[in-house]
């Protein structure tokens, strides 16, 4: 017990990299939803009003239902982080507050606007005429992403450090906050997030009415509860492939040896392959499938352009490669496979007009939710661990921003409990909501009085 | 007035906000866990439900807004006192996550023992949370953050005199405001054996409060004593007009003014946290760290106050628009395509 409350910051390392991994893990499936689930909800009651179509209607009724729930799940599990962020990374703060911190201001401004128009538009809905209360959701709409802008902004900001000078006694100096906003990493890093929430909404929304479908559930409010977010996702998946392209070369441009580490490339190549799966090991990647000259034209769009590798980097600078490389794989498998469905839905509602019939589409869509989220995790994964030993890419290390206060190691114990509580209980009521539509909705409160 | 200052006035507005706002959401769940059993305590839990349902998270904000304020114009002091206090600053965490998380699936079981259990978990993390808190306050103002990373005792920062009596302030003045804010709300809904229940309360609360606050200035000033000399000096215009509000609100509620009690319990508030504040002048971190040490760059606090304007701008008519909604009788009929399928049979 007494080894675990000395106050040691190298000490502290992975038990605060831990209990930031798992609680922004944990809060950015949340954030996915306040993101891109206002456009859908409000996008579905419009529609069923202007067809007067009851199912419709009832349908974004019940998604506000679910919308409240994970809105305030995300809302209070956000607040850990920001708590965090000094908790655990005073150093960064410390050190770095005044170039980078800005960004969340502006997002403390969005989310006060989302918040207020989430209590407006759930509760409202006996209060203000249709037409006031679908256009009461467009605020939410807009500061939920401008909000995604801003604290993306403030990670590209960390891949990418800008708008500062720094002193001989390396303090800041020139602090440029808008600068610090607009990086290289900052509009292909907002834009690949965006699109992944939109993915992930989408396809856990459609993935839950997919499964009541293969339980029997063929009416109208099941179907129309898939082909709504279904469609969602399946336009951005292959918009969010091209995106990929454009932040892999930024990776490439800014932070070779992250994108080393993502490919499990050690020696500087020409005309490198592209290297499916493997496992690294003594500075070698082993096992993997190797598509020719793949990496150099996915690169430079070159079969012989020259790829950086790990050996560029001192060996005390270098990511730790396994995890990146196989988080970066899973997302792109991921993402390959849901790309696939995509198509799939498309080419037969194209033709046909209807889902495909056979219950392997169902089955399909029934797991794509649980695959995007992995996926969107696997790619911070990618971007967070790619970016260590760094937390200022090249300017400061991880170690150094972290707090050396004692009983860091209890915090993360207690977290671990609370998290596995919260899990648990999000998970009953979430499953809940699925399946049931006999709960109070929080819109249903001023009619029940 | 400098920069420095300017900024860090808007934190303190918002800080005020939130324990006015904030405040009195946490104090509605504290009514909650002292309303009795199920039966009994029902029309008190659903008031508050109510009352509180469309407003908490935006009330909520306001917390982040200080947060991102300080950590980016006050980088320094911002890191030192989260470092030292991070016990009860990551309880106080646990306390939001689970009244917000119980409040929103509370509504969303079907059983009766989970709804009680995630009711059970709504009222007492309402409790906890503005303990946390206040204890915080109280570490910072009786000098116990240093302004260095973790350079103060992670226990006896928070687990002292001054943080005991500033957590146990705070958990009164939040009931206390929720008692007032309910009344008003209970008697505008026509619920008026619930406006004089809640009457009462604020009544015994704020004897409560008096009585207890009379008695801190003996722990300020063995345990707090700048923070004291603070008080009495600097600060004693702000602490005598806390108590006239104080007393004035007391009398509105007894001859049942019910609006007016509310604006003078809030000034009651504010002009006690503006009196710590003035007690403070010009330390951020007592007893060495002033306000004007602890800001960062020109540019940083100039973006800063830009932003904070514009943002205002655009904050204050939605806030305006959210609490005037609600604070209207809902329509009396529904649309008739808009209302659930479910809601004719509940009724």
């Amino acid at each position: 017990m007494f080894e675990l409350m000395v106050a040691d910051g190298v000490g502290n390392l992975p038990y605060a990299r831990h209990q930031m991994a798992l609680t922004l893990g944990w809060h950015i499936i949340f954030a996915c939803f306040g993101i891109a689930f206002p456009a859908i909800v409000v996008f579905t009651e419009w529609l069923g009003h202007r067809r007067g179509d009851a199912a419709l209607t009832g349908l974004a009724h019940t998604w506000a239902k679910a919308m409240g729930v994970l809105f305030a799940a995300g809302a209070v599990s956000g607040t850990l982080l920001s708590f965090e962020m000094g908790i655990l990374w005073p150093g960064l703060m410390d050190r770095f507050g005044e170039v980078f911190g800005f960004p969340f201001v502006l997002e403390g401004f969005a989310f006060f606007v989302e918040a207020i128009f989430v209590g407006v538009y759930l509760f409202g809905w006996n209060r203000l005429s249709p037409r006031a209360h679908m256009l009461s959701a467009l605020p939410m709409v807009v500061a939920g992403i401008a909000g995604a802008f801003f604290v993306v902004s403030a990670n590209a900001w960390m891949n990418n450090p800008r708008g500062f000078r720094l002193n001989a006694d390396g303090d800041v100096i020139d602090a440029r906050p808008w600068a610090a906003m607009f990086g290289p990493s900052t509009w292909p890093q907002f834009t690949h997030m965006w699109l992944a929430a939109f993915m992930v909404t989408g396809f856990l929304i459609a993935s839950v009415y997919a499964v009541g479908m293969l339980r029997g559930r063929r009416d109208r409010h099941h179907r129309m509860g898939l082909l709504i977010p279904l469609t969602v996702a399946a336009i951005i998946t292959p918009v969010q492939i091209g995106v990929g392209d454009w932040i892999a070369n930024t990776v490439a441009d800014n932070q070779p040896a992250k994108l080393a580490a993502m490919e499990g490339q050690y020696k500087t190549t020409a005309g490198a392959d592209l290297s499916l799966g493997g496992v690294y090991v003594d500075e070698e990647l082993r096992y993997a499938l190797e598509i020719p000259n793949g990496l150099s034209l996915l690169i430079h769009h070159d079969p012989d352009g020259v790829v950086p590798g790990l050996e560029e980097v001192p060996s005390d600078q270098r990511p730790p490669v396994n995890v990146v490389h196989i988080a970066y794989n899973a997302m792109v498998a991921i993402g390959t496979a849901l790309l696939g469905l995509a198509v799939w839905f498309g080419l037969v509602w194209w033709r046909r007009r209807r889902l495909p019939h056979t219950a392997w589409f169902l089955r399909a869509v029934g797991v794509s939710g649980t695959a995007a989220v992995v996926a969107m995790e696997a790619g911070w994964v990618t971007t967070e661990v790619g970016r260590q030993p760094w937390i200022v890419y090249g300017l400061m290390r991880t170690e150094e921003a972290v707090s050396p206060a004692g009983g860091l190691a209890w915090g993360l114990a207690a977290v671990i409990a609370v998290y596995s509580l919260l899990t648990f209980f999000t998970v009953v009521v979430l499953r809940r909501l699925a399946r049931g539509r006999d709960t109070f909705a929080p819109q249903e409160e001023g009619a029940r009085r | 007035m400098t920069l420095a200052y300017a900024v860090l006035g808007v934190a303190f507005v918002g800080l005020i906000a939130y324990a006015l706002f904030g405040g009195a959401d946490f104090g509605g769940g504290i009514w909650d866990l002292l309303a009795g059993g199920t039966e009994r305590g029902r029309a008190v839990r659903e008031r508050v439900e109510n009352s509180i349902g469309p407003v908490w998270e935006a009330n909520h904000v306001w917390l982040i807004f200080v947060l991102v304020i300080l950590w980016t114009g006050f980088s320094e002091g911002f890191a030192a006192a989260v470092t030292t206090l991070y016990i009860p600053l990551t309880l106080a965490a646990f306390g939001i996550i689970a009244r917000g998380t119980a409040f929103a699936y509370r509504k969303s079981v079907g059983s009766l023992q989970m709804r009680r259990f995630f009711g059970a978990a709504f009222a007492l993390s309402s409790l906890l949370t503005p303990f946390f808190f206040g204890a915080v306050v109280g570490g910072v103002a009786s000098g116990r953050v240093p302004p260095r990373i973790a350079g103060g005792d992670v226990v006896t920062s928070w687990a002292n005199p001054t943080s005991m009596l500033g957590g146990t302030l705070a958990v009164l003045v939040c009931a206390y405001l929720a008692a007032v804010f309910l009344c008003g709300d209970a008697r505008r809904d026509g619920e008026h054996e619930l406006a004089e229940a809640f009457r009462r309360r604020a009544l015994v609360t704020a004897v409560v409060t008096g009585v207890l606050g009379l008695a801190g200035i003996a722990v300020l000033r063995a345990d707090a004593p700048m923070l004291f000399d603070g008080l009495t000096g600097r600060g004693l215009p702000a602490v005598l007009l806390s108590v006239v509000a104080g007393l004035a609100a007391l009398g509105l509620l007894l001859t049942r003014r019910y609006i007016a009690a509310r604006l003078t319990s809030a000034l009651a508030v504010t002009a006690i946290l503006v009196g710590w504040a003035a007690g403070q002048y010009p330390y951020l971190l007592l007893p060495s760290l002033t306000v004007e040490q602890a800001a960062t760059g020109h540019s940083t606090l100039l973006a800063l106050l830009v932003a904070l304007c514009v943002g205002t701008v655009v904050l204050i008519p939605a806030l305006v628009f959210l609490y005037t909604l609600f604070q209207r009788p809902p329509h009396g009929l529904e649309h008739p395509n808009r209302s659930s399928p479910r809601t004719a049979e509940r009724q």
